[in-house]
């Protein structure tokens, strides 16, 4: 019973890896842009939140509102007004740009809210549990798997059945076509980190109210979103939950045979799944 | 000749260092279809990237109704009303047949060019029309290329190499449909390597050599002899 509780608890973390990665991905699809500040996007959303509910007593959660469509567009100006000019056919400008990125933002955090440890309060949901055939399963987790599951099934929707997704996968085809057919990809990669960093925003909420959070954190939450992405395949949201979930239970697992294992057997799991298959379990079909 | 839709004048193109065009002048008549014939790397897929926005040009070089549009990008020209069958058709792999067609009509302009009327066009498509367009034949996707350039309603439509790479039955049935594409008052530029078929279907026609103008020319009273001469530098 003890093994199937880990498997539980480790599946629904995974829900908040995929949010992690769910925003990474996306970005990667889109413009090959390799995120690095990623992480630290997420810890700016939950300070967002943080400020968002102590000056207004929201609910962690309504301070969604708020922070969601903030993050949107802070994502949309950081694009139109810095990532784009470094996207072209060298890889490094970008990476090198997050990375200086990340400090800035960790840093700004520092300055402004200092180092200490803050968590958001989100009242009875942080401690509210079911029992289900013996496993107690925690309110929390179990919302945020479905806030997972429901964003990467919008995430899906929104690239297969609108005509903004059909922009995003055009763009990402042939930068040149498709700005002959009237797509200013500069704008369109702009609306691809709105949306990539609103998922960030309801990514950085629930990871503030499951755990205390300070600046530094930021690159631990990076690893764990790359990590989902590479096992669940690049370009496959759904094999992103898939890779969350992995690594989630792999945690969980390695947690229960010895606490210092719990890092130590995600990072294990997504080494062994590289190297049997080094494009992820469920690779996009390129045509 | 009618009013210029579009003028280009002294229009230098520029791949980084290289030189790929020499002050081109080149007129589009309102209506009128202009033919664009020369040799591999003479310029033509350049002078197409010019016009359309995909390289970037000097001011005052190109001129669409009048307006200046050589500093306007892509998606800019586009809206004008300028739309490009590429060269090599290049489909958005990742899309379906309708998506790729739809896409077309992302620049918002009206006109009697919509899903249906592609379909009626070419009945094929609406068969196929959820499949990716990579599974289509060379000929079929050449029918969405030019579908999804329709879509745009555009008032001047530029064909780059439409028959490169396809069986000559589909590029006889693709040159027998133009007529009636461009019939509806659209001016177009014919690039084009088969120079039969170029002199066919427009009007005048331009022959580019190493980046320059060699020979313009109406299309029924140039002789083989002008055109060998234009095409190769053979005095």
């Amino acid at each position: 019973m003890e093994w199937l509780n880990a498997i539980v608890q480790g599946t629904l973390l995974g829900g908040l890896y995929a949010l992690f990665a769910a925003g990474l991905s996306l970005i990667f699809g889109v413009m090959r842009l390799v995120n690095i500040a990623h992480g630290d996007l997420i810890v700016l959303a939950a300070y967002l939140g943080l400020t968002v509910t102590t000056a207004t007593g929201m609910h962690p959660m309504a301070a969604l509102v708020i922070v969601v469509p903030t993050m949107a567009l802070i994502g949309y100006a950081l694009q139109r007004g810095l990532l784009n000019q470094t996207l072209g056919d060298d890889i490094l400008p970008p990476l090198l740009v997050t990375f200086g990125l990340s400090v800035i933002i960790q840093n700004g955090l520092l300055e402004v809210y200092t180092a200490d440890p803050q968590t958001l309060n989100a009242g009875a949901l942080e401690t509210a549990s079911v029992a289900v055939g013996g496993v107690a399963i925690g309110i929390l987790p179990l919302l945020t798997f479905a806030i997972a599951i429901a964003v990467i099934w919008g995430l899906q929707w929104t690239f297969y059945h609108t005509a903004l997704g059909r922009a995003f996968r055009a763009v990402s085809d042939n930068q040149d076509i498709a700005q002959l057919m009237g797509l200013n990809r500069r704008h369109i990669f702009g609306l691809a980190m709105a949306l990539a960093l609103g998922v960030t925003a309801i990514a950085g909420i629930l990871l503030g109210i499951r755990t205390s959070f300070d600046p530094s954190i930021g690159g631990g939450r990076l690893i764990f979103g790359f990590e989902a992405v590479i096992i669940g395949g690049l370009g496959n949201l759904w094999g992103t939950l898939v890779g969350g979930v992995i690594l989630g239970v792999a945690q969980t697992i390695g947690a229960k045979i010895d606490p210092g294992w719990q890092l130590l057997a995600g990072h294990i799991a997504f080494l062994v799944i590289l190297a049997v298959r080094p494009n992820g379990l469920f690779p996009r079909i390129s045509g | 000749m009618p009013d210029p839709i579009l003028q280009t004048r002294g229009l230098n193109s520029f791949y980084g260092d290289f030189q790929a065009l020499y002050e081109v002048e080149l007129d589009v008549g309102e209506g009128e279809v202009l033919a664009i014939i020369g040799a591999n790397g003479a310029g033509k897929t350049t002078l197409m990237r010019s016009i359309t926005g995909l390289l970037t040009n000097g001011p005052g070089q190109i001129h669409y109704r009048g307006q200046d549009i050589s500093r306007l990008r892509a998606d800019e020209v586009a809206e004008l009303g300028l739309a490009m069958v590429p060269e090599g058709r290049q489909l958005f792999p990742s899309l379906s047949v309708k998506e790729n067609l739809m896409i077309g009509a992302q620049v918002g302009r009206k006109g009697p060019w919509d899903l249906k009327a592609v379909y009626d066009l070419f009945p094929i498509l609406e068969e196929r029309k959820d499949q990716a367009s990579t599974s289509l034949s060379g000929g079929q996707q050449q029918m969405v290329a030019i579908g999804r350039a329709l879509m745009a309603n555009p008032d001047l439509i530029l064909f780059d190499e439409v028959s490169l790479g396809l069986a000559p039955i589909i590029i006889k049935d693709i040159y027998e449909a133009l007529p009636g594409i461009i019939g509806e008052g659209m001016s177009a530029i014919i690039v084009e390597q088969d120079i039969n078929k170029a002199l066919s279907v427009s009007s005048r026609v331009y022959c580019l050599q190493e980046g320059r103008v060699s020979l313009e020319r109406a299309s029924d009273t140039v002789s083989r002899e002008d055109i060998s001469r234009a095409y190769f530098g053979i005095e």
